[in-house]
């Protein structure tokens, strides 16, 4: 019986085994017969051994024991146990275990073996599993067999000098000079290995990328021959010759002529010739044209060769094969912002498969719909994402209603369009929504006053039907509590009312109360409505009163808090409920990323400097008002509203913001904002504009626009002022500046200057632009000074 | 990813970009951790699987230095994605950072782990051509062939692709390697066995 016949009897009986159980006991005592059979020594059949072992490793049992067997065996003079022990090295020993330098010696005896089988086992071992140690130790090795072996070896050396580069990367510059002159191998094996081996050098280092784009009219020679050769049956796949070997040139060459005219010049007609000829009928040719396109793309190629592989991925878009209409979107993803009237010639295609079975497809239909969502198609194109929202798989969720928000935000045709789409969201998604949706919605429907009635009407009936989807619950109990009258008084013009008595709507929020569904944020919002409703309702005061004092010894120490503070506000201060209950505000519409249809940024982040906990704001407000307004019983009589500025720091109520408090009361000069430029380099310039100035604080708003063809970066300022001056910068509203001066970023800061210096700010503006990172300085020395007169702000 | 709150009031806060709209075009590096390991360069192949319809793995080869925990848990995970996929669907998908081409051939799935930059239609190409040699070396293949001689799979896997690049693209050179080296097996294996036959061992 011939020892391999063995393994293969263990192989069956295996597999035989009808249990787990039996299968373990099968394995142990195999594994026994094969630790005896390593103990023994050298006899013959340790290979065979250590095969069975293999076996048993990859079915998932541990073979540890195993290792110094692979590195006894490759130490043998025996061939068949060098095959083995080398394979046993790729597989149990990786660079982490112990044992695995000590086959480095092994490697480079092997390496200079005289059986080129050897030879080869050694390489491709080092390339599998080479730790960053052997790599150093055998690298000179490796550049040997580079220039002097025959082209078997050649070809596997190229590739272990790759694995070389990438696990020491200071090793490069060993490997760089044979490099070049492997390209005129005619080898295909050789060359592929070459092109490899100088993709990994240039990307490495920008120097030998230089070096390298003198490659260029060689390597274009070499890609014409492989596409006007004659048919060569060795490299065909389906039609197109040695396709991998182009798909790698076609990478190199996209490398080399990255951001460079010449190089690009070089390769134009070869791209052309490569486009128009490559049959797609099958992957092969497909993948070669993918490669040509995204080259031709990613280099400085003429706007006709653009033409062409935009229409090439129109094609890949239209084709039967899921693969090809998948990878076609992921390169008119990469090409969108730079084409993007070409991609959007498209978007019908697009939108359509985002009704596609497969969740890949519809992931790539997803972005880039996304992505071409513009004010001309919003509505369209808005239908189209809800209706997929509706139907989507679960992972993409999230991703699609951050999606829609951001588009509404950019370019929703109306108020009212904007508050239904985000309805329509919550209701369909509420779940995945973020954090910031509601606060965020709440101040949209602040701002959109004409629409009040029409949004408490919407948001009430949604509320009856479903109180599951916490963020409209939030959202539909602030609206309510907010404008309670207007839904009571039952007349809308916008949308069909709802004769809904008080009853009704304290029913209505005392189940969120209730409910086990809602979250105790949900409850708070509630309760602040309940009570809020106090003020805009006549008849049924009183159990707005009971609900309220039921929930002073509530559990949750938010909601008894709240209630303790509302029971308070009935019982001492009744008299100033009406006054504290009074309706918000319109909320602080400087808030980066708030204007509809105006934003610069993409961001959706918590931005401390808009009321974000609103309720917290609410909160604190009926407190600091109460002593303002003790202290000012005997001042004037002027509406006592609750500031918009301070409700947004009003999380850190302190005895001295109370006074600061009594200070804005006060009449502040408004002024004109003024815009002036201090810094304006490179497509960027930057504009400070200034929104309050008092003798000791100045508020400005530095706004930063970028005027050149590709979008600005890692957008980031710092500022410092003189050492008695204290500053606050708020978040800025993104760190990506959009091109072609579409849209800005914006970033608030505070100057607080008590000692009255005359004020100057030093600014530091880093970003990064078409791949350069760029930084400078600015000084500015006097700031944009009121202009009108002062009034006085009824704030 | 969030934005890393920043106690010095002298610098703005930095956020990352959560928008959909991904940078420019570019295919110069950016790092990448993939399993922990920093890589500069993404189109590298990190793992290939093969397994069968139920999930039981016939080949494992990684092209990446990862515990014997880890490549488990990678497997075991990859394989279900894989196995819950229906039969008309893409051959790719999104999987952490890299992407998965896979194919099934009769009863095995051919899977192939590619980081984001690789062009995936010629990634299916060299499944394929795996596929192809293995054919021709044990005439018309099946799933059986490769879990009895898993090593010649290996073999012939090593013969093909190096340090997870491909590296010779001509069927016939592979598989005349392949044979110079089972010759060259055997050879070493069969003077023993004569040895042992006259009882001299």
């Amino acid at each position: 019986m011939t020892p391999s016949v063995r393994l293969q009897e263990m192989i069956r009986v295996i597999r035989s085994a009808r249990t787990q159980g039996e299968e373990r006991g099968i394995i142990q005592r195999e594994c026994a017969d094969i630790r005896a059979q390593f103990r023994q020594g050298d006899n013959g059949e340790r290979s065979h051994s250590l095969a069975k072992l293999l076996y048993v490793h990859m079915l998932g049992y541990p073979a540890h024991f195993g290792q110094m067997e692979c590195v006894r065996l490759i130490a043998s003079p025996r061939y068949s146990e060098k095959r083995i022990g080398y394979l046993g090295a790729m597989m149990l020993l990786d660079e982490k275990q112990d044992a695995s330098l000590l086959i480095t010696n092994s490697i480079k005896n092997d390496l200079s073996h005289s059986s080129q089988y050897v030879q080869s086992l050694a390489l491709c071992t080092l390339a599998c599993m080479g730790s960053a140690e052997m790599c150093r130790d055998l690298a000179p090795e490796i550049e040997r067999l580079l220039r002097a072996s025959n082209s078997y070896i050649k070809k596997k050396a190229t590739l272990c000098a790759v694995h070389i580069i990438r696990k020491v990367p200071e090793l490069a510059e060993l490997f760089t000079p044979t490099a070049r002159s492997l390209l005129s191998e005619k080898n295909h094996g050789v060359l592929h290995g070459a092109v490899v081996l100088i993709t990994e050098l240039c990307e490495r280092n920008p120097d030998t990328l230089n070096q390298f784009r003198k490659a260029v009219p060689e390597l274009v020679q070499i890609m014409k021959g492989l596409v006007t050769s004659s048919y060569s049956p060795e490299h065909n796949v389906a039609g197109i010759s040695d396709p991998f070997l182009q798909v790698r040139i076609l990478r190199l060459l996209r490398i080399l002529g990255h951001n460079n005219e010449t190089a690009s010049d070089a390769m134009n007609d070869l791209l052309a010739q490569v486009a128009t000829n490559t049959d797609s009928s099958k992957t092969a040719g497909s993948a070669v044209l993918y490669e040509t396109v995204l080259t031709i793309m990613d280099i400085n190629s003429e706007s006709g060769l653009r033409v062409l592989a935009v229409n090439i991925l129109g094609r890949f878009l239209l084709n039967n094969d899921r693969n090809i209409r998948y990878i076609s979107m992921t390169s008119l993803q990469k090409i969108v912002q730079t084409d993007h009237n070409a991609v959007q010639r498209h978007r019908g295609t697009i939108v359509d498969c985002l009704k596609d079975q497969d969740t890949s497809v519809k992931r790539r239909a997803l972005e880039l719909s996304l992505a071409l969502v513009s004010a001309v198609n919003i509505r369209s194109m808005m239908k189209e994402l809800l209706i997929f929202l509706s139907t989507c798989p679960p992972e993409l969720r999230s991703q699609t209603a951050s999606g829609i928000f951001n588009a509404a935000e950019r370019y929703s045709p109306s108020k009212r369009w904007h508050i239904d789409t985000i309805l329509h969201v919550l209701t369909t998604a509420g779940g995945d929504v973020r954090d910031e949706t509601v606060p965020n919605l709440i101040q949209l429907i602040t701002t959109a006053s004409e629409l009040h009635c029409y949004t408490v009407h919407k948001l009430y009936r949604a509320l009856v039907k479903d109180i599951s989807q916490q963020s409209l619950v939030q959202v539909a109990c602030w609206c309510i509590g907010e404008y309670g009258d207007l839904l009571l008084k039952g007349e809308c013009e916008e949308i069909e009312p709802v004769q809904v008595t008080e009853d009704d709507v304290l029913d209505a929020l005392e189940t969120v109360l209730q409910s086990h569904m809602s979250s105790p944020a949900t409850r708070g919002f509630a309760l602040t409505s309940t009570m809020k409703l106090s003020t805009r309702i006549t008849d049924n005061v009183d159990r707005i009163r009971s609900i309220v004092s039921i929930y002073g010894s509530c559990i949750d120490l938010e909601l008894q808090q709240r209630a303790v503070e509302y029971n308070a506000l009935f019982k001492k201060y009744d008299h100033m409920r009406a006054a504290v209950l009074e309706r918000m505000p319109v909320m602080d519409k400087n808030s980066p990323g708030h204007t509809n249809g105006d934003t610069s940024g993409e961001i959706k982040e918590p931005d401390p400097s808009k009321p974000k906990p609103v309720e917290a704001g609410l909160l604190a407000e009926p407190a600091s008002q109460v002593c303002d307004l003790l202290d000012l019983l005997g001042g004037t009589d002027t509406p006592i509203q609750p500031n918009p500025a301070p409700a947004s720091t009003a999380t850190t109520t302190s005895s001295a913001d109370l006074l600061d408090l009594l200070g804005g009361l006060e009449p502040t000069p408004v002024l004109q904002t003024v815009t002036v430029t201090v810094y304006e380099k490179n497509g960027l310039s930057l504009k400070i504009q200034c929104d309050r100035q008092t003798e000791t604080e100045v508020t400005v708003t530095l706004i930063s626009s970028n005027s050149t063809q590709t979008d600005i970066t890692n957008f980031n300022l710092q500022a410092a002022v003189p050492k008695s001056v204290q500053l606050q910068m708020k978040a800025p509203s993104g760190n990506v500046i959009p091109a072609h001066g579409l849209g800005q970023v914006t970033q608030t800061v505070l100057l607080n200057n008590p000692n009255k210096v005359s004020l100057k700010m030093r600014i530091r503006v880093s970003y990064s632009n078409q791949g350069a990172v760029h930084q400078d300085t600015v000084q500015i020395d006097s700031f944009p000074s009121p202009a009108s007169q002062p009034s006085i702000s009824p704030l | 990813m969030s934005g890393q709150d920043s106690n010095d009031l002298a610098k703005g806060r930095r956020v990352h970009v959560t928008g959909l709209l991904t940078s420019a075009f570019t295919a110069i590096s950016r790092k990448a951790h993939a399993h922990g390991i920093e890589r500069n360069i993404n189109f590298k192949m990190q793992f290939m699987l093969l397994f069968s319809r139920q999930g039981k793995l016939r080949l494992q080869k990684w092209y990446v230095p990862l515990s014997d925990t880890q490549k488990k848990k990678i497997s075991r995970e990859v394989i279900q994605m894989v196995l819950a996929r229906k039969p008309k669907m893409c051959s790719f998908l999104e999987w952490r950072d890299l992407k998965i081409v896979y194919k099934r051939y009769a009863s095995l799935y051919f899977c192939c782990a590619v980081e984001d930059q690789e062009n995936e239609l010629i990634t299916l190409e060299i499944i394929h051509r795996y596929v192809e040699l293995l054919d021709k070396y044990f005439g018309s293949v099946c799933e059986l062939d490769i879990i009895f001689n898993f090593e010649k799979a290996y073999y012939i896997l090593d013969e093909f692709i190096l340090g997870g690049e491909a590296q010779e693209t001509s069927k016939k050179n592979v598989l005349k390697a392949i044979e110079q080296a089972d010759m060259l097996q055997e050879e070493a294996e069969t003077p023993r066995s004569v040895l042992e036959e006259i009882g001299l061992t």
